[in-house]
């Protein structure tokens, strides 16, 4: 037996009386934890976008130039104009084309990443994905105007192997051509999928980490060839990363507004239309009406998605 | 007869690992076999390079004669239930167990049929919509070996199948997979490092020690006339004697085997011992005793008086308990 007591005494002091406050009401430290972020998130996140929504129920005054209070919905009417609905369409089959190139692209690295790279290796994977990311955007957008451009790399490269009537015949084509792939169609989808690339790799890894390689020797075991067990078993339990994954690149593209203007014809997106409207043509009722296209298209995917059983696995 | 499965000269090396070296196994058509042994001993290489997820280094395997080098999993009748059950989380039960099917392209009226029929045989009917997620590890144990009978398969390959149930689940399971098993007549293959299962369960059981099959036999042999120091050590925790005992004992000059159930304790007769400590298992009393500065333990029945802590007390047994074995290992 020792002299030392059962029950110690308490530590005094301020801190003290803390810790004890909070060990018996746990409840009360997260309530504190989770009221700032609520706060930001809520009021002034969630707030101003909303308050930018409801300005697309009002409109504009044709002759004055100024927005008229009333709920209308004359603004959406406006949207559905030939030449707003062209950028719509455009803009959405952009981000869809550019969603399912990076699946493609990112689904090999990602899965060699879950499940080959170890150590030193994962460490490379992580640097080699991130690094981009940490350059400025605009530094990177401007580098590819140099690589794309007709004196830059690719045509050097395709001249060197004697392609360079491939490149031109492909600049030839309608929607996707132009003079060179600096200013066509073809290079706005080229730099959207290398800067959102990112986002896909990583959620895609992070799903496919989660598989444990059981499961792929189980399905190989009930005699199915790697192509079935890609088709049944990996496709569907990656589907939350790739869902995850493609929930950025499709909304980033379908916001962006300096890559097509920078790289590109002079083919107009939802990102500049707002960018526009809400700038120069002073329209904020539009420009409101245009946010919330990318918005209801983003609702309508995941619920896409759930109904094709996306999230089951999880 | 063809042998099931045969391992010729058989090894897999990782690097400078030896996982598996140099295994030579029959294993007979209909039969229950346990590969026993510790961990990392090479057994769950073994069922896995029955199953073809791994290839031999050296060696061949071949399943009912035929040659499996190089043959994919897919391409082997051979199905498998994981230790880890690896029940695919996107998929109901029903399912589950169709998957093989469906892979065949079996129709799915079909496929339901014989899937629901198979959960019936594994006594788990009417439990095909839900999810792997919301079944017990007992009831997915079940899934697990519904999906892989479905197939009827040469053989069926369990790795620890038990390891990750209680003690009374695992006891019902060994009954029933024992019983499936005989009703079936397909060869099973069972992996395990619990020496009870093995041996309450298999027909022939083959001890593993450090990538190489020490002994194999039926329980009955492997347990009483153990050839090396290592089984008689690792089967039931045998007393192992070193020579000079054993010959002080009336045998050889050999390291021999003793089963502690074997020995009686006395006032009279036999050799010498001293009491150094007892353990309450149940249904036994284990009594460890001193002789001749060897640890010899005694298993007492339940009821029977135990000695007192360094009592001087009598043990004899019968000349045939006594087992010489190899000296090596």
């Amino acid at each position: 037996m020792n002299g030392a007591p059962a029950i110690l005494a308490g530590r005094g002091g301020l801190f003290g009386a803390l810790s004890d406050t909070f060990w018996r009401h746990p409840r009360l430290l997260l309530f504190l934890m989770l009221t700032p972020p609520l706060l930001w998130l809520g009021i002034i996140y969630l707030g101003s976008l909303f308050a930018l929504l409801a300005q697309s129920f009002f409109s504009i005054d044709e002759f004055s130039g100024m927005v008229r209070r009333e709920f209308t919905l004359k603004t959406y009417g406006e949207l559905l104009s030939p030449s707003n609905l062209d950028i719509i369409i455009r803009t959405v089959v952009m981000a869809a084309l550019v969603t399912a190139a990076c699946i493609v692209i990112a689904f090999p690295v990602a899965y060699f990443a879950a499940r080959y790279a170890r150590g030193r290796w994962k460490a490379v994977f992580y640097l080699g994905v991130m690094l981009p990311l940490w350059s400025s955007y605009l530094v990177k957008v401007y580098a590819w105007k140099l690589i794309l451009a007709k004196e830059g790399i690719v045509g050097w490269a395709l001249g060197k192997l004697h392609l360079t009537w491939l490149l031109d015949a492909w600049l030839a084509l309608p929607v996707v051509g132009g003079p060179s792939l600096s200013v066509s169609t073809t290079g706005t989808f080229i730099v959207f999928v290398y800067v959102w690339l990112p986002f896909m790799i990583l959620p895609m890894q992070a799903a496919l980490e989660r598989v444990p390689g059981s499961m792929l020797e189980a399905s190989a075991d009930l005699g199915a060839s790697p192509r079935q067990t890609f088709r049944t078993v990996l496709v569907p339990l990656a589907l939350p990363g790739i869902v995850a994954g493609s929930i950025f690149t499709f909304s980033l593209t379908l916001g962006d507004y300096i890559i097509p203007q920078i790289i590109g014809n002079s083919a107009r997106y939802i990102g500049m239309a707002v960018y526009a409207q809400q700038g120069t043509a002073g329209n904020i009722p539009l420009a409101a009406a245009f946010t919330v296209v990318p918005i209801a298209i983003m609702g309508l995917y995941l619920w896409m998605a759930k109904r094709a059983g996306a999230f089951d696995a999880l | 007869m063809t042998p099931a499965v045969s391992f010729q000269n058989v090894s897999r090396h990782f690097g400078s690992v030896r996982a598996v070296d140099g295994v030579n196994l029959d294993i007979e058509e209909g039969e229950f076999f346990a590969m026993l042994g510790p961990s990392g001993s090479g057994k769950t290489t073994c069922l896995r390079l029955i199953a073809g997820f791994e290839q031999p280094t050296g060696g061949h395997i071949k399943i009912f004669g035929e040659t499996a080098d190089g043959v994919p999993p897919y391409r082997r009748n051979v199905n498998t239930v994981f230790q880890d059950y690896a029940l695919f989380p996107h998929l109901n039960v029903i399912d589950n167990v169709a998957y093989g099917l469906m892979i065949k392209g079996v129709d799915r009226a079909t496929r339901t049929r014989r899937a629901e029929e198979t959960l019936e045989l594994v006594r788990l009917p009417g439990y095909g919509a839900r999810r792997p997620g919301q079944l017990s590890g007992g009831q997915r144990q079940r899934v697990a070996l519904a999906r892989a009978l479905v197939n009827e398969p040469k053989v069926l390959l369990l790795d620890e199948p038990l390891g990750a149930l209680d003690l009374k689940l695992r006891e019902n399971m060994q009954e029933e997979l024992k019983s499936l098993q005989q009703t079936l007549g397909i060869t099973f293959v069972f992996v395990t490092h619990d020496q009870g299962e093995a041996l309450s369960m298999a027909d022939r059981v083959a001890v593993f020690n450090e990538g190489r099959i020490i002994q194999v036999g039926e329980p009955e042999d492997i347990y009483r006339r153990p050839r090396a120091r290592f089984v008689a050590d690792f089967v039931g925790s045998s007393n192992v004697l070193p020579p000079d005992l054993a010959q002080a004992f009336g045998g050889p000059r050999r390291w021999a085997s003793l089963r502690p159930e074997d020995i009686r304790i006395g006032k009279t007769g036999g050799h010498a011992a001293t009491v150094t400590g007892a353990s309450f298992l149940g249904a036994a009393t284990r009594v460890a005793c001193d002789v001749n500065g060897a640890r010899v333990n005694v298993l007492l029945p339940s009821g029977s008086a135990v000695p007192s802590l360094g009592a001087p007390i009598r043990i004899s047994f019968d000349a045939a308990a006594l087992h010489p074995m190899d000296d090596a290992a």
